[in-house]
């Protein structure tokens, strides 16, 4: 681990940050729910949590006035960056989610609803899934066998370079569950809900 | 795949973990806070606490000396008291899986609160049922994942059909489950947290007629409760019922590694469970 991380949890109004808290707070990482430009422009690692749709997320942003701040953390600085949920969809250039958006554009991509059509199974996608690791990504180090997460959505990531996904889960169709693509990391599942699988991403994470 | 969720529920009544039969019997089963750690390495999927307190007005310091004294306490700081929101934080600090908080919930700020203090989902019941248009209100505001509508169900023997009661299952709606869950669904609820009255306590399995009336009607997630007595009633909940997600209360409570046993038990006969 570096010397000391220094974790910003950014607070847009969308998502359970206390839960996101109390798993560093376990892991000892010293971090701080805040919107402020000033802590997240001081920390070592970012971590970006969100439940809500595509729009509100975006509408969150902007209204506090971060939207430049983080583009230029993350594109310009090189900032290490982790969306979880709805904070990683919104890291892809454009959402599908009643309407078309535009994201922050860290990820060529978009985001679209999960298939079923052909599996016919429910939506929202809530629950326990196994995830098949892809490739060889710092974010999915240390797991002997197929790490299980905790899920709940509806719509999904599909980057324009399919290299940047570092794990699928099964749902009738490949679903979307982590990608890596340089300083930009992003979780579909809830790792401060998932238990030590999920203490492993937080590790990986800030281990970087 | 996606795994079928085993979910123990810790009713709280004053502070303090209790049992229920048939909604009316409790007797004290321990310190609300202890037991996270515990069903955590147990490897439950999630937790649902209940709190079924009938006293908005009690004071909540009366019933602490019940569980004090014990080693069980050796987890809870001592500034914890047991008011509920207070318990929710305390269980969400040591809770590495999804917690859902329910009862006593009448407002958006009640909601606001809760998930303030931890918890990622909340359950509402009597308030859905008082007013319809509040699962919209929640589900717009905290989004549909965050907003469990739990329904109380009775068999009337004499109509042979089943019933929506409110009030802690004291007060008849004349809802039939199916209308009110689908109703529920289209208003916004993510899930639905279904409870046989009858079988609460009884150890006779879960109403699995009344849970495939429901799971066939609805198409979000059906979570069975009441009534588990062995953990074969977990598989016939997800075969016979078509629950997505089984819990329990009672079962748990006394045993070692209950969960642990449970899931195994499930494996055995073909179900992909969390182990």
């Amino acid at each position: 681990m570096i010397a000391s991380p220094k974790v910003a949890i950014i607070d847009c109004g969308v998502g359970n940050h206390t839960s996101v808290y109390n798993a560093l707070t376990l892991l000892k990482i010293p971090a701080a729910i805040t919107c402020d430009p000033e802590a997240i422009a001081s920390s070592t690692h970012l971590i970006f949590p969100g439940v809500g749709s595509f729009a509100e997320g975006m509408e969150g942003i902007k209204e506090r006035g971060l939207l430049e701040l983080l583009q230029e953390e993350v594109m310009v600085r090189k900032k290490r960056i982790l969306g979880i949920c709805l904070g990683m969809q919104l890291f892809v250039s454009e959402g599908f989610e009643h309407g078309h958006f535009k994201g922050l554009g860290f990820i060529p991509g978009k985001v679209i609803k999960i298939d079923t059509t052909a599996s016919g199974l429910r939506l929202p996608h809530i629950g326990w899934n196994d995830v098949h690791v892809i490739g060889d990504h710092q974010i999915t180090k240390g797991f002997d066998r197929p790490p299980i997460f905790y899920f709940v959505h509806s719509y999904h990531v599909v980057p324009d370079d399919p290299s940047v996904i570092a794990g699928v889960c099964d749902y009738g169709v490949d679903v979307t569950a982590l990608i890596e693509h340089a300083n930009v990391f992003g979780a579909q599942f809830h790792p401060e809900k998932s238990h030590d699988d999920g203490m492993q991403i937080f590790k990986n994470f800030l281990e970087m | 795949m996606l795994k079928p969720r085993i979910i123990p529920v810790l009713l709280l009544k004053n502070g303090i973990l209790v049992r229920s039969k048939t909604f009316t019997f409790h007797q004290h089963t321990g310190n609300p806070v202890e037991q996270v750690a515990r069903y955590t390495a147990w490897k439950a999927d999630e937790l649902i606490y209940l709190d079924i307190n009938r006293d908005d007005a009690h004071d909540f310091r009366e019933t602490l000396h019940l569980i004090g004294n014990t080693t069980s306490h050796r987890d809870v700081p001592a500034t914890m008291t047991n008011n509920m929101i207070d318990i929710v934080r305390h269980v969400s600090e040591r809770c590495m899986i999804p917690l859902t908080v329910g009862g006593k919930i009448r407002t958006l700020d009640d909601i606001r609160i809760r998930i303030k203090n931890g918890a990622d989902k909340v359950s509402i019941n009597t308030q859905a049922l008082n007013e319809p248009v509040f699962i919209e209100k929640a589900a717009r505001v905290f989004g549909s994942q965050c907003i469990v509508v739990c329904v109380d169900v009775k068999f009337d023997p004499e109509k042979k059909k089943h019933e929506v009661y409110a009030h802690f299952g004291k007060d008849a709606t004349g809802l039939s489950p199916v209308a009110w869950c689908r109703e529920a669904e289209r208003r916004g609820a993510g899930e639905i947290l279904l409870q046989s009255i009858d079988r609460d306590g009884t150890a006779k399995g879960y109403d699995n007629e009344l849970i495939r009336s429901v799971s066939d009607a609805v198409s979000i997630p059906v979570i069975a409760l009441g009534g588990v007595g062995t953990y074969q009633h977990f598989v016939e909940g997800l075969a016979e019922g078509g629950a997505s997600a089984v819990a329990a209360a009672n079962i748990f409570h006394f045993s070692e590694q209950s969960i642990i046993k449970a899931k195994k038990h499930m494996k055995a006969a073909g179900i992909d469970v969390r182990l």
